[in-house]
């Protein structure tokens, strides 16, 4: 009877010790979770901890020390670029290493691994794009090239020297969350990181839409519905600009007009592309001469737009050697300062937007995919077999072909539409080798205009429009790239790929991309728009916004004895050009008299509007939906049709086209209707159904701008881990405005800096220095950067030690 | 006075042992004292319990407080789907005692077979 009792007791203490370790009864293993010595508790970081310590490694070359301020910014100061390197890489990986290891992951298609099923699509559209193969071409260049292989070497060893020293308890709480450890970090998990962020800024093509687009409208039309050149551009090099003749001629294929403008393109139904990254990554920058600004002293300001997340995308830090003195912000994940300045110069980016991802319709001969029809003849492709390894699942097979234009991203295994068997390889320049960090290792240390361009050389892809202003008083921007010199609208669409006459022929020379140094308007500035007029010799197709450019060169032209304060009140700008432009319509069109009396009122509202898409107004969010309504009465008839998803002509194309009064423009009529419908009826209609929205979220409170947009930084995991999000942050701005902080998207980093003897900048971003929810230096930030506030970075000169502002030092012994 | 000695044991030694072990040591700790140190079954599963009731739930509640419950507040979230420091404390403190006090038992009950 008693060992009945024991040994009921021990099956039971048994059974409930095996179910609280691990994940088969409960989703989460509370007994390892929860322990206070092992579990997330080891994570509640003591509000009041201090991060002085003195840590000994071998494969230092000398002692470093790295000093914390206040905002938990480290300063770190090496005799070497290795050390500095290393210690750089260390710290990532003790603030942010869940996040560094994970976007790697993600890069290379190995989400599945992690988090199961649910991610195998994400992980093949990974594989598929050629995103390991990118990142391998990158390391063969980058490891070649003796500086860049230092840089590598010594930061993948500071990641790996973090990595063995952390214990259970230690980890990240997201590893503890979805119970997986982190990997050794590696070379090749750089150049994967790095390969991710040019799929975010030109990993992305609108040829298949508008391909099908075509299809349904014909190349003419396609020409009025997208413009290349907007006639309100405002370009990045001023109008007028004289530019030489080209000297990369590419000559159109014989059969281009037959095969290329007039084939139907592809075959299936609705298109089914893979995640396509946010088309409204973008950002703005601007530098001012002396002779604009209040102290004689160039100002130099920059605020890239990406998808705001937790952990940020950024960790800021100031590198210190001999030969360097670097602040600004770094990707956890790659070293060196991506964005920033040095004692001499500044620099920033925005992305050009160039497209330079091109599709090609191949013919493969058969489903093994070993050949494909090339230049008259069957032609091998190489074939990479993909393992996508599945969390408590059997591994995934997929075979990618490799052609000579690149892989073939989608065909009847991955169809780019509903029962679709076209064959589509991807050439994007991104898979071509390039050493991009190279551009980081000599602009951080770059003195003046010769450095910066000798640094711009080592870009080229994804392009960028890299502003810079010096001490000596220069201001330039680059739009630096290497980008395909195209023939008149190649790339616009889907290409023939059974010979080679319609691949890119060759690329434009850097020194014919467009670039201004020292402008007579004493500024220069860019906000994704279309770098040049259509002057420029070359066909440069791109996703460009409009508006914001307008809006920062129209304020920059008439400012005078500029300080840094305007200019954070400039980056903060809540001024809506696109409203600016489209309220006439608004105002001509919609039928007052017949309006109820809420529609009446919100039609004063807009007639009123300040036109500034402040937090606390209603009426941009009338104008906003009834726009939309706009778009969608005016092109959701014929696109539909057409069987294309997500492409429509710009807002801009439609604004200008209405405020023409343009008689071609035949869109406005509803196919699907026997009537002729007119520009009244669809203002009308479209304001009918904002005013019935408008409504609605005027009973839940939701009519005010803030409200309704409703700004939020979620964590990587996304709404899975809401509470490690902060939402509903009272921010203005939006869509084509400076400030341009939409729903989830915007300013992730916002940069004033003021060169002179010492640089004074001015610098916030939506997030903090720690990647760990149970710290306070988690979303630090993220209050000041939503109120439009900054901090002052404190720069520290070499040799200078032990400022009051200077609160921790970590030392670094060579042991 | 038993009671006490067999509790201030295993709130020590799963303390100590934890620094070095996964968090199940807790379990073999509480199962050794209870076949070491003679009780009744009942009161040697109320030992390992409360033992680890104030020892789980102390520590747990100490980092929390250091932490101005910042972390606590998101976890409850997730955990227990209400945002309360509170109920996550507790769930620490259940969870410990639970395993502790099944362990005791059964090393008690062990003990009684000898």
């Amino acid at each position: 009877m008693r060992i009945v009792a024991f040994l009921v007791s021990l099956v039971i203490t048994g059974l409930l010790i095996a179910c609280l370790g691990s994940r088969w009864c409960l989703p989460l293993p509370l007994g390892s979770f929860l322990s206070p010595q092992h579990g997330v508790w080891q994570n509640a970081e003591p509000a009041t901890r201090q991060f002085n310590d003195e840590l000994l490694f071998s494969s230092l070359q000398s002692d470093a020390a790295v000093y914390f301020d206040e905002r938990l910014v480290p300063h770190i100061v090496a005799d070497s670029d290795e050390d500095a390197y290393f210690i750089q890489g260390y710290l990532h990986a003790k603030f942010r290493l869940w996040q560094m290891e994970f976007q790697a992951r993600a890069a290379a298609g190995r989400i599945s691994e992690i988090v199961g099923e649910a991610a195998v699509g994400f992980d093949k559209g990974k594989r598929r794009l050629g995103m390991v193969y990118a990142a391998e071409n990158m390391l063969k260049e980058a490891e070649a090239d003796p500086l860049t292989k230092t840089m590598l070497d010594s930061y993948t060893a500071g990641v790996n020297a973090f990595i063995s020293s952390l214990t259970e308890s230690a980890l990240p709480i997201e590893y503890k969350l979805l119970g997986y450890t982190p990997e050794k970090w590696s070379n090749f998990k750089t150049a994967l990181f790095v390969k991710q962020m040019s799929q975010t800024l030109s990993g992305f093509s609108d040829d298949l839409p508008m391909t099908k687009a075509k299809a349904f409208f014909g190349d003419r039309a396609m020409r009025i519905l997208f413009p290349q050149v907007a006639d309100s551009l405002d370009p990045v090099i001023p109008r007028g600009t004289h530019y030489p003749p080209a000297s990369v001629v590419p000559t159109p294929p014989a059969s281009g007009d037959s095969l290329y403008i007039r084939s139907d393109g592809l075959d299936g139904g609705k298109l089914q592309e893979m995640e396509k990254p946010d088309k409204n990554n973008g950002s703005n920058n601007w530098a001012v001469s002396g002779a604009k600004t209040q102290s004689g002293m160039p100002i130099l300001c920059n605020d890239p737009h990406l998808t705001l997340s937790m952990p940020s995308i950024w960790y800021e830090l100031q590198l210190t050697t001999p030969d360097m003195n670097a602040y600004g912000v770094s990707f956890p994940g790659a070293p060196g300062v991506i964005i920033g300045f040095n004692e001499n110069i500044a620099f920033g980016f925005t992305s050009s937007e160039r497209d330079v991802l091109d599709y090609y319709k191949v013919k493969l001969k058969d489903d093994s995919k070993t050949q494909y029809y090339f230049d008259s003849a069957w032609t091998d492709t190489r074939l990479r077999i993909e393992e996508i390894k599945v969390k408590n699942k059997p591994a995934v097979y997929d075979t990618v072909a490799y052609t000579a234009f690149g892989p073939v991203m989608y065909d009847k295994s991955f169809p780019a539409a509903e029962g679709s068997s076209d064959a589509l390889a991807v050439r994007w320049k991104a898979h071509d080798a390039s050493n991009e960090l190279l551009l980081w290792h000599y602009l951080d240390r770059a003195a003046n205009y010769q450095d910066y361009t000798n640094a711009l050389q080592h870009f080229t892809c994804p392009g960028h429009n890299i502003v810079f202003a010096s001490r000596s008083g220069d201001i330039a921007i680059w739009h630096q790239g290497v980008f395909p010199a195209r023939w008149n609208r190649q790339g616009l669409y889907v290409m023939p790929g059974e010979d080679s006459s319609y691949m890119w022929q060759g690329y434009i020379p850097m020194q014919e991309n467009p670039h201004v140094l020292d402008t007579a308007r004493g500024f220069v500035s860019s906000a994704n728009q279309r770098p040049a007029d259509s002057s420029y010799p070359y066909f440069i197709n791109g996703a460009y916004d409009l508006y914001r450019g307008i809006a920062i060169n129209r304020k920059l032209a008439g400012m005078q004895g500029i300080t840094p304060g305007d200019m954070m009140k400039l980056q903060n700008d809540n001024y809506n050009t696109l409203a600016e432009t489209a309220r006439p319509l608004f105002l001509k069109y919609i039928d007052e008299n017949n309006a109820s009396p809420e529609g009446k009122k919100y039609y004063e509202m807009v007639k009123h509007w300040s036109l500034y898409n402040d937090i606390r107004e209603s009426a941009p969010t009338v104008f906003s939906i009834w726009l939309g309504n706009l778009e969608k009465q005016v092109w959701n008839d014929e696109f539909e049709k057409a069987g294309v998803v997500d492409l429509r002509p710009s807002e801009s194309t439609l604004v200008e086209a209405l405020l023409k009064n343009d008689s071609t423009f035949v869109y406005i009529d509803n196919i699907n209707t026997p009537e002729k419908e007119t520009i009244r009826e669809l203002a009308n209609a479209a304001f009918q159904h904002t005013v019935k929205t408008a409504d609605s979220l005027s009973n839940m409170n939701k009519l005010e701008w803030g409200a309704y947009k409703n700004t939020s930084v979620y964590h990587l995991l996304g709404e899975k881990m809401l509470p490690f999000a902060r939402t509903g942050l009272p921010i203005g701005g939006g869509e084509h405005v400076i400030n341009a902080t939409k729903s989830k998207h915007g300013p992730s980093w916002r940069m004033v800096v003021q060169l002179g003897e010492t640089p004074e900048a001015y610098v916030v971003y939506p997030g903090g220095q720690s990647g760990n929810p149970g710290s306070p230096y988690y979303d630090q930030f993220i209050d000041k950067w939503a109120a439009g506030e900054y901090y002052k970075a404190w720069f520290m000169k070499r040799g200078e030690k032990g400022d009051e502002k200077l609160v921790w030092k970590m030392i670094f012994k060579k042991g | 006075m038993r009671f006490i000695v067999c509790l201030l044991l295993i709130m020590l030694l799963s303390f100590v042992s934890s620094l070095y072990f996964p968090w199940w040591i807790i379990g073999i700790i509480a199962f050794a004292v209870s076949s070491f140190i003679i009780q009744k079954p009942y009161l040697a599963f109320l030992t390992g319990f409360t033992a680890l009731l104030l020892l789980w739930g102390g520590l747990a509640w100490y980092i929390s407080s250091v932490n101005h419950h910042i972390l606590a507040h998101k976890i409850s979230v997730l955990v227990v789907q209400q945002d309360s420091p509170f109920l996550l404390i507790l769930l620490t403190a259940l969870t410990g005692a639970l395993v502790a006090g099944l362990a005791s038992l059964t090393g008690s009950l062990m003990r009684r077979l000898f």
